[in-house]
């Protein structure tokens, strides 16, 4: 061992070693530099490629794209009003499925927190934690097969006798469609399933750092369950739901696949970019329309950092 | 004698804060040395600067009469006994113990053997298999003290390292701690906060007070000769005394406002109508607090003029006599009067 | 996301509290709590159930049989194996990149500030705040302007480049918590910069570091939204299925291979977990 370690450990290593101990902002740099160059060439320079081809517009005969600066393409984005539509829904769906998730996920954030054993909290966190992780694909398809017209939840909805009731829900317009499986409401559902996790975790963790001596001393000054929920548990919990809120948003307003897999028959922004830049092959509009969930995104992220979300990440 | 250690108006500032300020120290090979004072005051800053673990912004550090500002911790011959040990959690005691030999690539069985030597030294040698949670907080302090010595080191740095022991422990372990060093040989730089303990261990005392070095004496010199009212108040707790009253007390026998110390256990409680001697200085004024202690009482005295003094007096069946609001005489011998450095005492204020 | 939790410790290093014996969770949260982790878990059990039906047209439930014959019908297709063998390819390579290039990030954040430092962490999670659709069609765009053939190479470019944060994020959780003391008591023993990466940080940080890179292959092992801009011709497991999902000839394949793709995610996801799992118990 000690023989391996005087062959491994050459003098020059030392001196190496030395040479970087006494000027740290050069070692730091020379540990960034990789990195920093990866992200910064790949990431960031195709996210300039990208702006760079939104000022870029297409002609409308040759299909094919004139490189000369316009803002004609960003103007069919902002005006049509098939397009206006699209961000509409899209914004929609994504308000709708943050405040779904926010609502299925604090009563199981509270029990993580406050109430499990440690053992029970280990089971919530890697039952929570496993899903997250698992095949996007694969999630979805099963959602497919859950929603489908002869699939497992008109089984079981048939078996109970609420049959009716899920026709009656899907001759709803805006929400209905001929199946679960293409249907806003089926989306919806994927779209709550598929982001839960997101917003478990940071909203878990958010309440774990409230000390539990806070809300003895709101029971202690007679606070009944339901007033300390109000007024103390969930204005600590808004940070944790900011950041939670953050990934439920974003990705939902980025999506296409699913919109696509469980289709109702509306366009999405995701779906419009994809298709855009695929079977349209026009390049400057699908960055265009990309850069609208940017702009929301950054708006929505100074809001959240104004929640406190940044701290609770 | 030679010297171990050389700070040469060593100054490092955090941001704007001034944690070591322009401080002028030597410390001779062999010595048991400790740096005292408050916390914030600069101490450990001074025991990372020896250490290698900071750099000073002015000012040069020697050890062994070498220029070491430069160089990193790894090439001094200096070893520290850390604050909250750091030992490495993925290692047996004995791997910890081991790991200055083995970074410095002794045969693995040379390692072996010394190592158990060391942890026998320290009494810890049935624990080599385990690991550092294995063991209470006391072995811990051993095991740490054993690492840093296996490298026979010229110096060892002690950051409050009996700081987290409970009394019983603490006690047992100064006398250890100060027996291994007398063994040794070996200069020991000890940090403290605890007066007593600097006193009760020490050869030399540095006193720190933001992030300067107030006094630097033996245990003794300090206590019966403290050079400034921070020093007077900090080891002992001595009554400062100065301005008007100092004056007063004088007589006016020194042109400049005098400043001087008196310990609490020095002076004399007496009833308000005992005549003086005229060797001593007296004053009046009535008991607000009393403090009892077992073997003495602590009593707080306002003087008619305003101040608060402290007296300690055994405890007697005059004890009876002085309670709250009684109304008594103070008195101390010329003997116990401790002269201050003016510039020093009026700043402290 | 990461595995590596923050310590939930109080300022004294006690562990908090953090399951109140006293207090009873009211009948309304502990059944919303279960019905939630139960909700979680429908699909797996979905996916798993109709690997085995004998049903092969359409979604039938309950499945009209059970039978094992569609692996064998899976595991004879040629087309399928080369989708897993590229997948498994990019995303072995995807991992190391992420783990070299994520770990230097992890080790120069971890202590050191200085003035950059904001906007670093800022350009690291931008992978993950954008959606995956941004960085798709910017890759692609990227890919068109520099008239690159995209293929194999571009596949994993893409992939590290969200794989970079997940590894940096595990890893750096974990230094952040390694005391300072530890490092510097072994450069007071004698050890240099290098030794006290190898011996003390390096084993301080596998267990972070391989869970990040289990994540990561995860991740890149059935990523489809980047990779659908950047794949060119080349399929992948996750393109394969995608393909199916619109164009399904072969249902009951399809369900064998979305359990297969299950199975192999798994494993290194279980594996991360315990990693971290042993790795805080033994802290
Ligand atoms: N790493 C640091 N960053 C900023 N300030 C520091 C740092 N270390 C110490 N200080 C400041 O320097 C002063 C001296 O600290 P220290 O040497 O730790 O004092 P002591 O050990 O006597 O309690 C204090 O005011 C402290 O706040
Ligand atoms: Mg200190």
């Amino acid at each position: 061992m000690s023989a391996t370690a005087a062959a491994a450990h050459p003098a020059w290593l030392r001196r190496a070693s030395t040479f970087l101990y006494c000027r740290p902002t050069f070692y730091v740099l020379l540990l960034l530099i990789p990195p920093l160059l990866w992200l910064g060439t790949v990431y960031i320079g195709s996210l300039f490629a990208l702006l760079a081809n939104s000022f870029y517009a297409i002609d409308e005969f040759t299909a094919r794209i004139v490189y000369e600066p316009t803002l004609a393409t960003f103007r069919q984005v902002i005006t049509q009003p098939a397009h206006l539509d699209i961000i509409q829904r899209t914004l929609l769906m994504a308000v709708a499925v943050t405040i779904a998730c926010a609502g299925i996920a604090l009563p199981i954030a509270i029990y993580m927190a406050r109430y499990a054993s440690s053992r029970m909290k280990a089971l919530f966190y890697v039952g929570i934690t496993l899903p997250m992780w698992m095949s996007y694909l694969v999630k979805v398809y099963a959602w497919r097969l859950i929603l489908a017209k002869q699939g497992i939840l008109s089984w079981l909805l048939e078996s109970i006798g609420f049959d009716r009731v899920l026709d009656a829900v899907l001759q709803l317009p805006g929400v209905g469609g001929p199946s679960l499986a293409s249907s806003y409401l089926g989306m919806f559902v994927v779209f709550v399933y598929m982001w839960l996790p997101y917003m478990i975790l940071p909203l878990a963790a958010a309440l774990e750092r409230v000390p539990e001596s806070l809300l003895q001393a709101s029971a202690d000054l007679g606070a009944r369950p339901r007033q300390t929920f109000w007024h103390v548990t969930l204005p600590l919990a808004v940070p944790g739901l900011a950041a939670g809120s953050i990934f439920t948003f974003s990705l939902t307003l980025g999506d296409y696949i699913i919109p696509s897999v469980v289709g109702a028959p509306g366009y999405f922004i995701g779906m419009m970019v994809y298709q855009q830049q695929g079977t349209a092959g026009n390049l400057p509009l699908a960055a265009a329309f990309s850069v609208v969930p940017i702009v929301l995104i950054m708006i929505y992220l100074s809001l959240a950092k104004r929640a406190g979300a940044f701290d609770a990440l | 004698m030679t010297t171990a250690i050389e700070f040469r108006d060593v100054t490092k500032c955090y941001g704007n804060v001034r944690a070591v300020d322009g401080v002028r120290l030597q410390i001779e090979a062999g010595e048991f040395f400790a740096m005292l004072g408050p916390s914030g005051s600069g101490k450990t800053t001074c025991l990372r600067l020896i250490a290698g673990f900071e750099a000073p912004d002015s000012g040069q550090i020697l050890l062994d009469d070498n220029a070491v500002t430069a160089l990193p911790p790894y090439e001094r011959d200096v070893n520290t006994v850390f604050q909250d040990y750091a030992l490495f959690p993925h290692m047996t005691v004995l791997e910890n113990v081991a790991y200055g030999l083995r970074v410095r690539k002794v045969s693995r069985a040379e390692q072996q053997r010394r190592a158990l030597e060391m942890l026998a030294l320290v009494k810890l040698d049935a624990m080599a298999p385990r690991r550092p949670h294995q063991l209470s907080g006391g072995q811990r302090q051993r095991v740490s003290l054993a690492r840093a010595l296996i490298n026979q080191p010229r110096v060892l740095l002690l950051d409050e390292p009996l700081g987290a022991l409970d009394l019983k422990l603490r006690e047992e372990m100064q006398i250890e701690l100060k027996n291994l060093q007398r063994r040794l040989g070996i200069t020991f730089v000890f940090v403290t906060h605890d007066q007593g303990e600097a006193l009760s261990m020490a050869d030399r005392i540095a006193v720190f007070d933001r992030g300067r070095i107030e006094q630097l004496d033996t245990p003794r010199g300090l206590y019966t000769r403290p050079n400034t009212a921070f020093v007077a108040k900090f080891v002992g707790g001595a009554n400062v005394i100065e301005g008007a009253l100092a004056q007063r007390l004088a007589g006016g026998a020194s042109h400049d406002a005098p400043a001087f110390a008196v310990r609490a256990e020095n002076i004399l409680l007496g009833d308000v109508r005992n005549s003086a001697a005229t060797d001593v200085m007296r004053c009046e004024g009535t008991i607000v607090d009393v403090q009892y202690h077992g073997a003495a009482s602590r009593y707080q005295v306002r003087l008619s003029s305003g101040e608060l003094l402290t007296a300690a007096a055994p405890d007697s069946i005059h004890q009876a006599h002085w309670r709250v609001d009684s109304a008594v005489s103070l008195s101390w011998s010329r003997d116990a009067v401790m002269p201050l450095q003016a510039a020093a005492a009026s700043n402290s204020t | 996301m990461r595995f590596e939790r923050r310590p939930s410790t109080d300022g004294n290093g006690q562990p908090v509290r953090s399951s109140n014996a006293a207090a009873r969770p009211s009948l309304f949260i502990r059944v919303a709590a279960f019905a939630g982790l139960a909700f979680m878990h429908l699909p797996v059990l979905v996916i798993v159930l109709y690997a085995f039906t004998t049903d092969d047209r359409t979604y039938a439930f309950p499945p009209p049989g059970l039978t094992l014959h569609w692996f064998d019908v899976a595991f004879a297709r040629s087309d399928i194996w080369a989708a897993m063998r590229l997948s498994l390819r990019v995303a072995a390579l995807a991992t190391l990149c992420s783990i070299i290039l994520g770990s230097l990030t992890a080790l120069a954040m971890s202590r050191s500030r200085f003035r950059a430092k904001e906007s670093i962490t800022f350009l690291l999670i931008l992978p993950l705040a954008l959606p995956g659709i941004v960085t798709g069609i910017a890759l692609l765009t990227a890919i068109k302007f520099a008239s690159i053939d995209p293929g194999f190479w571009t596949i994993v470019a893409g992939h590290t480049t969200f794989c970079i944060v997940i590894v940096y994020n595990n890893v750096v959780a974990r230094l952040r918590r390694l005391p300072p003391s530890w490092i510097e008591a072994s450069m007071d023993l004698g050890a240099d910069g290098w030794q006290t990466f190898r011996y003390i940080v390096l084993p301080q940080m596998a267990t972070a570091l391989l869970a990040g890179g289990m994540l990561a292959f995860a991740l890149s092992f059935d990523e489809i939204i980047v990779t659908l801009f950047t794949a060119g011709h080349e399929r992948t497991l996750p393109i394969w299925f995608f393909n199916e999902l619109f164009r399904p000839r072969d249902r009951p394949v399809t369900n064998v291979v979305a359990v297969v793709v299950m199975v192999v995610t798994f494993i290194p996801i279980l594996l991360a977990y315990s990693l971290t799992r042993s790795a805080d118990e033994r802290n």
